[in-house]
């Protein structure tokens, strides 16, 4: 058994199949992260680059960690200090990175389709680590890893996905995941920040307001407000988006029911999530960064293999 | 196809090892059983519960370990892994590996190497069910055998367990 691609690029191109095994891969990558020695050797033999045209923390981080415990040489790349700042195309800087034996590249980029462009282009594996307003597959693996060990399951799980839909890389990729392995999905936020037609493209629902999303969930994945991304304003302020779809604790308490609290990162605290939340019983946002090491050595494994 | 060892011949050299490693480590003081995944783990069940019969009073110490990512070819063929689960250090045990069938040796190399993430044991021995010795790539040898064959690389020993296959037996292909 292998994975049915040679990159990993988006959800979009995985089959049901490869994202079960990816998530049964991780959850043997989980158990060496307990050991005293938390290492393998089974990439000593990879070289990967960290291709990053865009800031990241938890991402970067992550990966990296991922590579040195399957203990590949590991490559850094960060664009504000590269001679991509004097005007480098990217095919060029990767091949000239390429040609100093480098086998699989993981990289971010703010240009949806970066990642696509460059897998034509060079002999490389290709790992996206989100690319502009598209995808961030990683992120969606380790949030589906994340919601499986949590509550058992993901066939006929409820998901809302709340927020930012409209730039959000991370809610695209947890759709398709989602509904390819038969979970329920809600997506609620603002009516400016919801794309046109989405429902009948993904096989969504659309909810306007946040309670009843909210009381029909099992899971509610919170996404980041992306000012960055944003060339007009589309709600008037962030403090009247934190009334009508920010989350606290007063309104967590009044759904009756329980249901698990999700964020990618980083937190806007008071704007989509309130402290009482982010750091409560309900939120399993640390797990979700300790399980992205382990989705990412699996990745990563499963496509040098490959 | 023919017959290495019948179903009742499986059960008394199971017994056999169980004695043997007892003969050898009285009371099994320090020590652990580790089976290897994912054949291995059939042979190491039914030792332990053996050994538990032949040592009253104290549990007998038993893991399982996946050798998957220690593997010297992870990028001629892709191997998915198994389940480890060693919820115990192994510092300064006498580890008692066992595998059902040893062969090239390989599986053994990457097992040492994989168990010193889990501390540095005072001794590691190796039982084995099948031993294809002339058929070594590596210096390995077992300290407890069920049944020594000579193979050649074109034949296939094939282990049967009830659990699984039905049947307990062990044929040579």
């Amino acid at each position: 058994m292998k994975l049915s691609t040679k990159h990993l690029l988006g959800i979009k191109d995985l089959t049901r199949d490869d994202i079960q095994l990816i998530l049964t891969t991780a959850e043997q990558f989980k158990e060496v992260l307990q050991r005293p020695v938390k290492k393998v050797p089974s990439l000593r033999d990879v070289t990967i680059v960290n291709l990053f045209y865009e800031n990241s923390t938890r991402t970067r981080m992550s990966f990296e960690l991922a590579e040195r415990r399957l203990s590949a040489d590991v490559l850094n790349f960060a664009a504000t200090t590269s001679s991509a700042a004097k005007g480098e195309t990217l095919l060029d800087t990767v091949n000239n990175i390429l040609s100093m034996k480098v086998d699989m590249v993981v990289m971010r980029h703010s240009a949806s389709g970066a990642p696509h462009f460059l897998a034509k282009h060079i002999p490389a594996a290709i790992v996206n680590a989100g690319d502009g307003i598209n995808e961030h597959p990683t992120q969606a693996l380790l949030d589906a890893f994340s919601m499986r060990e949590k509550l058992g399951k993901l066939e006929g799980l409820k998901v809302a996905i709340i927020g930012d839909i409209m730039h959000s890389r991370v809610a695209l990729s947890n759709m398709y995941l989602l509904r390819k392995m038969g979970a329920e999905i809600t997506i609620a936020g603002p009516p400016t920040l919801i794309p046109k037609y989405i429902e009948e493209a993904l096989d969504v629902r659309v909810e306007y307001n946040l309670k009843k999303a909210l009381q029909w969930c099992d899971v509610a994945n919170v996404l980041r407000i992306q000012l960055e991304r944003q060339n007009q304003p589309l709600f008037s302020s962030l403090r009247e988006y934190n009334l009508a779809y920010g989350i606290n604790r007063r309104l967590l308490e009044s759904l009756g029911k329980e249901i698990v609290i999700m964020h990618p990162g980083p937190i806007n605290r008071g704007v989509e999530l309130d402290s009482d939340v982010a750091d409560g019983p309900f939120s399993i946002v640390l797990n979700q960064v300790e399980n992205g090491v382990a989705v990412r050595m699996a990745v990563l494994y499963l496509l040098a293999g490959a | 196809m023919k017959t290495i060892l019948s179903g009742q011949q499986l059960a008394l050299t199971v017994k056999r090892l169980a004695h043997q490693i007892l003969e050898n480590n009285a009371s099994l003081q320090d020590t652990v059983v580790i089976g290897l995944q994912p054949r291995g783990i059939f042979l190491s069940d039914r030792i332990v519960n053996e050994l538990q019969i032949l040592v009253t009073g104290g549990k007998i110490e038993y893991g399982k370990l996946d050798i998957t990512f220690y593997r010297d070819d992870v990028r001629k063929s892709l191997h998915i892994a198994n389940s480890t689960d060693i919820p115990f250090s192994l510092e300064n045990k006498h580890v008692i590996l066992i595998d059902d069938v040893l062969y090239t040796g390989r599986t053994i190399r990457a097992a040492l190497d994989a168990l010193l993430a889990f501390g540095r044991p005072s001794k590691v021995s190796l039982c084995v069910l099948i031993d294809r010795r002339f058929s070594r790539e590596l210096p390995i040898q077992p300290d407890f055998t069920g049944k020594t064959i000579d193979t050649i690389i074109s034949q296939k020993v094939k282990v049967c367990w009830k659990e699984r296959d039905e049947v307990d037996e062990v044929v040579l292909i």
